[in-house]
């Protein structure tokens, strides 16, 4: 036996100490999605929806609860590998919160005449005889749920990731569920099955450049967590071309996650094919988490090096808002006219990423927390307006929606009104946040582009309104059906939301601004 | 906030005793507004009771608040009353506040007193429309948004009443949407508008970017630090807003197609209060227009050309609603004009916005009367002779013609005197220009209106036989009563005596006499010539001769007079096509564009795209491309930086 082998053999492996109290919440929606899967294998097929329902919902306010009885933690638990400080604290809750509202849409089963918005049986060739089968049946794809629980276990660990390799281990959690959960589309198969390949590949594609960066910066720094690289960053004397390509490359996989331009092409495409009641889920927690993981890694690791990063966001927050909101003007379908608008979302919100400071911090957690209410309840919206082939999304079919349903007219209008940042709506205060934010932090012109763009953005958001009130109805069908409970609940949360965010924003201002503040 | 908002120092004290109810005057209306929005088919009964209620009790308000800043010396009528703390963290604070001072109070009586007069006659012109009571929830609504613009005590607040003023705005042009030509109208005042308030947005924008605050005390107090170019950007993006809820040129479009609204609406929205809210922009936002003579000479040049294109436009018009919308447009002409001359201007702006609201109300509660008669004509080539058979509607308008050509003695006359003087106030070319294009407005107004009083009230009567014209019930009849007393005195009341110019006075400064490159007198009679010369013609032309029933074949000024000066061909060449271009083409870079260039990228990359585009199919190859662009840029981007 050679001396190395020996050596192997006699040393002790150290059990890694975790503190489960701390952990609680992901575990928990982690336990639920096992627990989902192993319903899929166990439970009688009728029973299958009710407990899957039941479990996604108890498990993700359990988490919720823990998330709420960890308020105040500030440390680094799980071998240095996850932090339990106010803004993981922040942002798990309103994805858990954006979460009970997304299962709530995609549990819905009374609007299509064949159930959910998810495919019978996902894995039939569309037009098949087996896909006939299947609707015919009745039968639904109950998997939706536990992978969806999968999904939120990925979002809750991305922004508390306080090492590079567990960000990336999260970012593959989150996305892989969601990959599948876009390509099944009950209506207009192919398009939804297009739209997740392009997502799986152009995901796949910028997961590498993610980890390629961290390799590089793992070469510059020799340690892959945050802390550190921030040490090795303030203790550095120069050759740092490593430090910043490896920036750059981390920086990318972030940004596609989030959709910023020129990483964005994939979001109209997959907005447009995924459920609706997915692509709402998707647009208000995956920014969550994609913020908050590009906030920790920019503020805690990269924060020596701002004035470098910080020209690349400028150029990149900039284009991202012109793209979104200018290429959104001719958008004729309303999904694909709100993916643009996330696209300028993201850039706004990239404007307070940029002031790194405290309240550029909480500006952006408030503004995530603020947009995701409104996308969920426009997106469910969506889903309401219909006709015999499904969602009717083409903008002319909302024509004169105004007079035919004024109350979900209405309801849109005011996350329309919300969207482009209309005082009295959550859109105004979380704007004026991160404005502010941004110009304190130096970046006047910034917020100058920041303003003009949003007076553009509205131009098409009230282009939505006169058409729904003003215009003649067109006879095609298209109608507005009355969802169940479960839709309802969603959407009235929402608006209800956006309006105490924009009246009375103070209590979850001064919430944001207590969480505003990251362990190292 | 114990901080001078006006160049006289004067301060806003808390609000105690009869002022803590300064908040009634907007939740008694926007109360009405709810239970009769909310309230549905329920409310039908009493809908109009209700509306009339809560307007008359505003006024009340009002009265009982004027009272109270009357007793108080004229160098402490201004109070604030703060209502909550709106976003109230850390370096962000914005409240909610009312304040009430000179200026304000001069609107709150107007929008009550005229708005609860036209409530009244509304009772009467919308009796057997099924749907009164949304009529008169949209009317409370209305008048509670433009008690919250004039009451804000900050941009942010008022910029809520301006939208809120603008949606019941559409709501009651729309009001008959059942004909797609009103919807269009709706929809067009609903467009112009949008253009109006993104400058007023921006405008905001750039004093919070500048000052930090967007209240009148902190933004007024920033303006000295402030340079002059900030200053005038925000003077001109105020003006821009101002042009749009005032009809003003170059966004004056949308005010004639909005005459397809209920008459009431006409009045009180369209004519005498909301259309006025870009005057009362200007004027409370003095301190920045004094501080940019640039913005201001501009204000003064878009009321100098908006005052004659309404009036050409007027001289016109066969449509007795159109022409008198093209002639508020040219009054509120005369209102920017004196706005935008200064502290020279400031208060016979707001005189003639006084008189005007009394004297146009008055006109278009006439005119409704008239169609109420007529079965709801407005081609005034229909009408002619109706003094015999509606001999109150003959009398009351007659006042309000009087007051608007500026009749010696009507209220009209004081205050567009005042500010044609005022326009000859100055040195060098501006105040000829100026000066003398007010005064050749007043000879055409007198023109256009003799005009449309000869056609409808004079004349031989050239209706035909299935009309039978009759005067309207008293619940109409008595509002066009007291608005034409006050067409024909209120000017007497306020203009000689000084008591406008004094009350106003501790928040626009001080009114100074002469200056004049003419002498007043001078300027007065030659007026008064033109006036009288106007007037004349028109009679010959229209009170003496037949007037033809079919129009008339005419000389090109008059066709383009007709069309509204093509004004919508040249908004259509100007504005609309060329943004649909640039729309189309950006959208054609995103979709084709980037696509392109990345096609000629892969071609560069050679070997490693050609194994990459084998296993992609359609656009995600291209999507990858333009990531991988992106990242290499990103990355060339950072390096770059540090070298």
């Amino acid at each position: 036996m050679s001396p190395l082998t020996s050596s192997v053999l006699t040393a002790t492996i150290q059990a890694p100490k975790i503190e489960y109290s701390q952990v609680a919440p992901m575990l928990i929606v982690l336990g639920a999605a096992v627990l989902g899967v192993l319903v899929e294998a166990f439970a009688a097929r009728r029973l299958r929806y009710g407990l899957q329902l039941g479990i996604a919902l108890v498990g993700l306010l359990a988490a919720l609860v823990s998330v709420a009885l960890l308020a105040g933690a500030h440390h680094i638990v799980a071998m240095g590998a996850v932090a339990v400080d106010g803004p993981t604290l922040f942002m798990q809750g309103s994805i858990l919160v954006f979460a009970v509202l997304g299962v709530l849409t995609m549990a819905e089963r009374s609007l299509d005449p064949g159930g959910t918005a998810f495919a019978a049986q996902a894995a039939s060739v569309p037009g098949s005889t087996a896909e006939r089968d299947a609707v015919g049946a009745g039968i639904m794809q109950t998997e939706v749920f536990p992978l969806t629980m999968f999904a939120v276990s990925g979002m809750l660990l991305f922004p508390a990731s306080t090492d590079l390799l567990t960000m990336f281990v999260a970012l593959e959690v989150l996305s892989l569920p969601l990959y599948l959960l876009a390509g099944m589309a009950r209506r207009r198969r192919l398009l939804s099955q297009e739209a997740a390949l392009k997502y799986f590949l152009l995901g796949a594609f910028s997961s590498t450049f993610f980890l390629y960066g961290v390799a590089l910066l793992y070469g510059y720094s020799g340690s892959i967590s945050l802390t550190g690289i921030a040490d090795a960053v303030s203790g550095a004397t120069g050759g740092d071309a490593l430090l910043l390509i490896g920036t750059a490359l981390v920086s990318v996989g972030l940004l596609f996650k989030l959709g910023a331009a020129p990483f964005h092409s994939w979001t109209p495409d997959v907005y447009q094919g995924a459920p609706t009641p997915l692509t709402g889920f998707m647009a208000a927690a995956t920014k969550v988490a994609a913020f908050g993981a590009l906030l920790r890694v920019l503020y805690v690791a990269l924060g020596g090096v701002r004035w470098d990063w910080r020209p690349m966001m400028w150029a990149v927050a900039i284009l991202t808002m012109v793209v979104g909101a200018v290429v959104a003007i001719t958008q004729t379908d309303v999904k694909r006219m709100l993916a643009y608008s996330s696209i300028a979302h993201a850039g706004f919100l990239l404007t307070g990423v940029i002031a790194t400071s405290r309240a550029g911090l909480s500006s952006v957690m408030f503004y995530l927390l603020a947009y995701g209410f409104s996308t969920i309840g426009a997106f469910a919206v969506v889903t309401l307006v219909r006709n015999s082939g499904g969602e009717a999304t083409h903008l002319s079919q909302w024509a004169g929606l105004g007079r035919r349903s004024p109350l979900v007219a209405g309801i849109f209008t005011l996350f329309l009104l919300a969207f482009a940042g209309i005082p009295l709506t959550s859109g105004f205060t979380s704007k004026f946040a991160v404005f502010s934010a941004a110009m304190a932090g130096g970046a006047a012109p910034l917020v100058v582009i920041g303003v003009l763009v949003s007076a553009v953005a509205a131009f098409f958001y009230v282009r939505v309104i006169v058409l729904m009130f003003f215009s003649e109805p067109v006879g095609d069908g298209t109608s507005v059906v009355l969802p169940s409970a479960l839709t309802t609940i969603a959407i009235t949360v929402g608006a209800a939301m956006t309006v105490v965010l924009g009246v009375l924003p103070g209590w979850f201002l001064h919430l944001a601004d207590q969480a505003a503040v990251f362990v190292r | 906030m114990l901080h001078t908002y006006a160049a006289s120092g004067l301060v806003a004290s808390p609000a105690s005793g009869v002022f803590s109810l300064t908040w009634l005057l907007i939740a008694l209306p926007l109360a009405g507004a709810g239970v009769l929005l909310l309230g549905g088919r329920r409310t039908d009964g009493f809908g109009h009771l209700l509306g009339n209620a809560t307007s008359w009790a505003a006024f009340l308000v009002g009265l009982a608040l004027f009272a109270g800043l009357l007793g108080r010396g004229a160098g402490s009528r201004a109070v604030g009353q703060h209502l909550f703390s709106w976003v109230p963290v850390g370096g962000l604070q914005v409240s909610a506040g009312l304040l009430l001072d000179p200026l304000s109070m001069c609107f709150v009586l107007l929008i009550t007193f005229v708005g609860s007069l036209i409530h009244l006659y509304s009772v009467g012109y919308m009796a057997h429309d099924p749907d009164r009571r949304r009529f008169f929830a949209y009317l409370n609504l209305f008048v509670a948004a433009m008690l919250l613009l004039v009451l804000s005590d900050s941009y942010l607040t008022l910029y809520v009443g301006w939208e809120g003023v603008g949606l019941a705005s559409y709501l009651l042009i729309g009001f008959w949407n059942r004909n797609p030509e009103y919807a269009a109208a709706a929809k067009k005042a609903f467009v112009v508008n949008r253009v109006g308030d993104f400058g007023l947005s921006v405008a905001i924008m750039i004093m919070f970017a500048t000052f930090g605050r967007v209240d009148f005390v902190g933004v007024f107090a920033g303006t000295s630090h402030a340079s002059s170019a900030v200053l005038t950007a925000i003077g001109l993006m105020l003006l821009l807003g101002a042009t749009g809820k005032s009809a003003q040129f170059p966004l004056q479009s949308w005010l004639g197609d909005a005459m397809a609204g209920p008459t009431p609406v006409s009045a009180l929205i369209h004519a005498a209060t909301m259309v006025t809210a870009g005057v009362y922009l200007v004027v409370r936002s003095s301190p920045i227009f004094d501080a940019a003579p640039t913005a201001r000479l501009l204000v003064v040049a878009v009321g100098a050309v908006t005052l004659l294109f309404g009036a050409v436009i007027g001289l016109a018009k066969d449509d007795l609603k159109k022409a008198l919308a093209a002639s508020t447009m040219s009054q509120i002409g005369y209102m920017m004009l004196g706005a935008g001359l200064g502290p020279v201007g400031y208060s016979f702006a707001i005189f003639h916005l006084l008189t005007h609201g009394f004297f146009k109300a008055g006109l278009f509660l006439g005119a409704g009367s008239v169609m109420h008669g007529m079965n709801d004509q407005t081609n005034l080539r229909g009408f002619g002779g109706l003094s015999k058979v509606m001999k109150i509607t003959w009398l009351t308008f007659g006042a309000g013609f009087l007051a608007i050509i500026g009749f010696p003695g009507a209220s009209g006359f004081w205050s567009k005197d005042k500010i044609i003087e005022a326009a000859f106030v100055g040195s060098g070319w501006q105040p000829w220009v100026f000066g003398l294009a007010a005064m050749l407005g007043a000879g055409l107004t007198a023109y256009y209106m003799t005009r449309l009083f000869a056609m409808t009230f004079h004349g031989q009567a050239r209706w035909s036989d299935d009309v039978h014209p009759h005067e309207s019930p008293l619940v109409m009849t008595i509002p066009m009563m007291v608005l034409a007393l006050g067409s024909l005195f209120l000017g007497a009341v306020l203009g000689p005596t000084g008591a406008i110019t004094g009350w106003l006075e501790p928040v626009v400064g001080a009114a100074s006499e002469g200056g004049t490159v003419l002498a007043p007198t001078v300027i007065s009679l030659a007026t008064l010539a033109l006036v009288v010369i106007g007037a004349g013609l028109a009679w010959l032309a229209y009170g003496m001769r037949p007037v033809p029933t079919a129009v008339p074949a005419a000389t090109w000024a008059t066709v383009a007079a007709r069309r509204d000066l093509y004004q919508d061909a040249f908004n259509e060449a100007a504005f609309m096509r060329p943004g649909q271009y640039l729309t189309r083409s950006l959208v054609y870079v995103d979709n084709r564009g980037v696509d392109g260039v990345v096609n000629g990228l892969a071609a560069l990359v050679g070997g490693t795209s050609g194994r990459v585009r084998r296993w992609q199919t359609g656009f995600v190859r291209s999507y990858a491309l333009s990531m991988l662009t992106g990242a290499a840029v990103v990355v060339a981007a950072l390096l770059l930086v540090r070298l």
